[in-house]
């Protein structure tokens, strides 16, 4: 299969790819590592006239630490995430995430940037995201402004971020002691894709108390959506069992899903609560031991 | 500094099995296609041409990558390793050794990309798990069902290459 023929220009930095951008307009996509947009191509599905890649562009990719948040560069492959030592150490809900995506070959080639900016419904790195209230960086040839996470994911494939504007890292604050992070996945069997998903953050303090519960279901809407009532129920108490079993009941309060051909929308729903069950419990448990 | 222009035929310089090729590309050609049709290394196979078989699979910079959904603009100054760049003369790489011992295929239509898979797994892991082989081809897909001789395959590998070290 091949894609529509199409103009192909390698950008040297974000501001060539500023300016490139607004020459070819509407016709133009960018390119990052090409895992969703190729196969798109390949089916025809989008036919751009004109592609800018950014792996061409130096000081994309990597993980760094500023200022008490992990910095991640747009371009930075899946399996890289999933393999950091940073993240693994101070966000291994993040790693987890990582590691869960496609499979051994994708997660090489396949970004983080990419993946966000692409924003399917399916994917995992916006959900884990959510619970981790990170922030997004996105340039124009106005300047850099941050996009925080519960404002970025608008729609279906749908996102905050303006068609002059270039996502170029994400930043992930860097939980303090006491704190856990974890995601969790229902994969669908042949795609991979999500079902339903669970991320959780959870600031267990020393007396077992919750201080803060960031929760954040995928596969119930068009985008990850955060799960208030259980975040709310969980706040404030002690982390039993108990407290733990009924929050998570109430994971898809906020949620409307729909029927599709491989679940239906009361499945999906159960599946929330037993999948966020489970990110929460792991959670706890890994907060206890920070 | 003006942007460049776009281009519709690309000159690409792409090391493949340590033999460095510049040739000019239509923008759309995939990697595949590119080892394929225009260098003539037909080991690296076309399957299902969506991402999710993995016939096609070849290192790129040292990774395991599905070469149908990487453009060869893509490769444009990086090292490629296809199924071909792995003997070493007349010796078989130790995984390819571990496919004829075990019987690692029946078609071999899947060969090379699970081949290529396995190379990379040894090399982050060079003693994975029963599981961990498994997980790691997730994204081969073999349908001749010869996945139990494949793990065993991969498995006599790694006691190979342990042994050598």
């Amino acid at each position: 299969m091949f894609p529509s023929s199409f103009g192909y220009v390698a950008a040297r930095s974000v501001e060539d790819a500023l300016e490139l951008m607004s020459k070819h307009g509407e016709d133009a996509k960018l390119l990052a590592g090409g895992h969703s947009l190729i196969p798109a191509m390949k089916l025809r599905l989008q036919s751009p006239r004109t592609l800018i890649d950014l792996g061409t562009v130096p000081g994309l990719r990597g993980i760094r630490v500023d200022n008490n948040e992990l910095i991640i560069g747009a371009l930075t492959v899946h399996s890289d995430i999933a393999a950091s030592d940073l993240v693994r150490k101070n966000l291994p809900g993040l790693a987890e995430a990582a590691s869960v995506i496609g499979d051994l070959q994708v997660r090489n080639r396949g970004t983080i940037g990419g993946s966000v900016a692409h924003a399917d419904p399916g994917a995992d790195f916006p959900v884990i995201l959510t619970a981790l209230n990170a922030g997004f960086i996105v340039r124009s040839a106005q300047g850099t402004r941050r996009i925080p996470v519960d404002d970025f994911f608008t729609d279906f494939f749908t996102t905050a971020m303006t068609a002059n504007e270039i996502l170029t890292g994400i930043h992930v604050p860097i939980p303090s002691t006491g704190t856990a992070t974890t995601y969790t996945k229902l994969p669908h069997p042949a795609s991979g894709y999500v079902v339903v998903s669970a991320g959780a953050l959870i600031v267990r303090q020393p007396s077992g108390t919750c201080a803060t519960a960031r929760i954040a279901i995928g596969g119930l809407g068009s985008g990850p959506v955060r799960a208030i009532a259980t975040e709310m129920e969980l706040q404030g108490k002690p982390l039993t069992p108990q407290l733990i079993a009924g929050a998570a009941l109430k994971a898809a309060d906020e949620s409307d899903p729909v029927d599709d051909s491989y679940a239906s929308a009361e499945y999906k729903r159960h599946v929330a609560t037993v999948y966020a069950r489970k990110a929460i419990d792991a959670a706890v448990e890994r907060a206890a031991t920070n | 500094m003006t942007a460049e222009a776009e281009s519709w035929a690309v000159p690409v310089s792409v090391t493949v099995n340590g033999v460095r090729h510049q040739a000019t590309v239509e923008p759309r050609t995939l990697l595949v296609y590119f080892l394929r049709e225009q260098l003539g290394l037909t080991g690296t196979h076309v399957g299902c041409d969506t991402s999710q078989c993995g016939a096609c699979t070849v290192h790129l910079n040292s990774r395991a990558v599905k070469s149908c959904t990487v453009f060869a603009v893509q490769a444009n100054g990086a090292e490629v390793t296809t199924i071909e760049g792995l003997a070493d003369g007349d010796r078989f790489h130790p995984v390819q050794e571990g496919f004829r011992e075990k019987h690692g295929l029946q078609c071999g239509y899947c060969t090379p990309g699970m081949i290529m898979t396995a190379v990379q797994l040894l090399q982050i892991n060079p003693n994975p798990s029963d599981d961990e082989i498994k997980d790691a081809l997730e994204g081969n897909l073999c349908r001749c069902t010869g996945y139990v001789n494949i793990v065993e395959s991969i498995k006599w590998a790694a006691d190979k290459m342990r042994n050598q070290l």
